[in-house]
């Protein structure tokens, strides 16, 4: 197998893999980290420190903002658990056959299509004079038009909406490899609906379970559309914020040193997941 | 919980009614996006107005359907021309990448593999500003240098396809390498033993049995550089792909072209979603 002929092989296949990962994702986080700790002094004067972390912590709005958008995107991922399990477990083991290729593909069809049109489509329901306002109105429940856009719910609303899918389809994937004998074992030998879920199908979906916390949290988390949509101008994301430093204040040392953060925070909450639920980046993303 | 215990029935219906109201959930926004498209009014809002098609093919102001929006026709052509481009790259990488984790054993193979997944979990708006400063400074110092100007590195449709092909080649990857993986290497060791070159035996049979990935990879990579949005943002210039222009139009106010434009968007991506299936089932 190892002739000069397959080795010149293996440097060939080598090489789009080197360029791609060298050019465009290590050399300009290395970069970006550069810029982040460089400081502007005077025109084109530069020097290294990190005066824009400490910026950052000055600032209350920056700090609030970044542990705002954290927060909230746990809670999205929590939520996003809670409401997808039931569906998923549906799918995987209350279908079969045709309807349950039925059930999978309505799931899908969301996730293909465009989050700017999925965030539309939300605009559409809860503004003032959209169909949710209109259709209480109508019902009397409410007197006049209310405005259900531009508030901390709204946003919510989207962010499950956008990453829920990102939830079910690796649970359903975990879920369908449980083998239904085991459940019918537990309940033999006495099981609770409980105590099986708990000792059998959550340890079984564990994988799923992560990867798909680990997607719906970074998509929370770096996500731009939906809180700037959904949650109006006063509603602050930290990934408006570094939108707003690179290119309406072209402040690339501070934003660069934002995004730095992020990637930190991000980083640091994958990682202890992953500890935490004994599982590989390998195993749970790379299937 | 499995269809062989037994269960109440309140249990039972409380459950199917979760499941109902969930489904409800999803299809709503989609639907009512496709609703207002038919709306005669400048609004995409209640009241409804009556039924029109002036959305799609009108050409007198205010009513100026998609096909005769100029800024959206053109950005349509935009967002196809990056996609091609991403996918071809991305597919001819991923296949690289494919054959080289399946196919071979050195030394750093699990390192570079994470690395490979690191796209993954990086928030697409910092791939974007990571690539656009490293691009910039690489512009400066090539500029200050030589004194040409180096358009390419500047934001613009070279970095969207780039910033793009960072993390889609990413999925490609994973499609392609999963199909390889259950490819028997002794039909290889056959064609080899009947004559055929090392090269003749991967082109006339192990391609062919990875075209069906290689191809639901392609159009999984359209979709996803069709709709990606917060890399583009950072990355492009004044070629705007379709994602931005819509933006930028939601932000000043939207009228119901944009739910003409979704409607289509919607048909297509749902379309191009199945055919992905399709390829990568058949076997």
């Amino acid at each position: 197998m190892v002739s000069d002929k397959s080795k010149l092989g293996f440097y060939l296949l080598l090489m789009p893999l080197l360029l791609w990962l060298v050019t465009l994702i290590i050399l300009p986080h290395i970069g970006l980290f550069f810029v982040s700790i460089s400081e502007k002094v005077g025109v084109r004067e530069y020097e290294t420190g990190f005066g824009n972390y400490a910026v950052f912590f000055n600032e209350p709005l920056y700090w609030r903002t970044f542990a705002r958008t954290a927060f909230m995107s746990i809670f999205t991922t929590v939520l996003t658990l809670l409401l997808g399990f039931p569906i998923a477990y549906y799918i995987a083991k209350l279908t079969r056959g045709r309807a349950k290729t039925t059930l999978f593909l309505m799931c899908l069809i969301p996730f293909w299509v465009s989050e700017l049109v999925r965030t539309f489509g939300w605009m559409i329901l809860l503004r003032e004079t959209g169909v949710l306002s209109s259709f209480l109105q109508y019902t009397g429940v409410i007197d006049g038009p209310v405005e259900f856009l531009y508030n901390d719910g709204a946003i919510m609303v989207g962010l499950v909406y956008t990453s829920i899918l990102f939830m079910i389809v690796p649970l359903v994937t975990t879920l369908d490899s449980l083998d239904d004998s085991l459940i019918e074992a537990g309940y033999d030998l006495g099981g609770s609906g409980w105590s099986i879920l708990r000792e059998i199908v959550i340890p079984h979906a564990m994988p799923g379970i992560v990867s798909g916390c680990i997607v719906v949290f970074m998509l929370s988390l770096g996500n731009y559309l939906t809180p700037i949509l959904l949650g109006g101008k006063d509603s602050l994301w930290f990934t408006g914020l570094i939108y707003t430093q690179f290119i309406t204040r072209f402040n690339w040392e501070l934003g660069s040193a934002f995004g730095f953060l992020l990637l930190g925070l991000s980083s640091t909450i994958v990682f202890l997941g992953l500890k935490l639920s004994r599982q590989s980046l390998s195993g749970t993303m790379g299937r | 919980m499995i269809p062989t215990v037994p269960q109440s029935s309140a249990l039972k219906w409380t459950y199917r009614a979760y499941v109902t109201l969930f489904f409800i959930y999803l299809a709503l926004p989609l639907t009512v996006v496709c609703a207002f498209a038919f709306n005669n009014s400048v609004f995409p809002s209640l009241p409804w107005e009556g039924f029109t098609m002036k959305w799609f093919f009108g050409t007198e102001a205010p009513f100026i359907g998609v096909f005769h929006e100029r800024s959206i026709v053109r950005a349509i052509g935009t967002s196809a021309f990056v996609a091609v481009w991403v996918a071809g790259l991305a597919v001819a990488v991923g296949t690289c990448n494919a054959f080289l984790f399946v196919r071979h054993d050195f030394r750093g193979k699990g390192l570079l593999y994470i690395l490979m997944l690191l796209p993954l979990i990086i928030p697409g708006v910092i791939l974007g500003i990571s690539i656009l400063v490293f691009a910039s400074s690489v512009a400066n110092t090539l500029e200050d240098a030589t004194g040409l100007w180096f358009d390419g590195l500047r934001p613009g449709l070279i970095l969207v396809i780039l910033g793009q092909f960072s993390f889609i080649t990413t999925f490609a990857t994973l499609v392609i390498s999963a199909r390889l993986q259950k490819f028997d290497l002794s039909l290889e060791e056959a064609a080899l033993n009947l004559g055929a070159t090392k090269w003749g035996a991967v082109r006339q049979v192990t391609l062919p049995f990875l075209l069906p990935a290689i191809i639901g990879a392609g159009v999984v990579a359209v979709l996803m550089s069709f709709e990606n949005f917060n890399t583009t943002l950072m990355l492009v210039g004044s070629d705007a792909p379709l994602t931005i222009i819509m933006f930028d139009k939601l932000k000043h106010g939207s009228t119901p072209v944009l739910n003409a434009v979704s409607l289509l968007l919607i048909v297509a991506s749902a379309a191009l979603g199945l055919l992905s299936l399709l390829f990568q089932k058949s076997k």
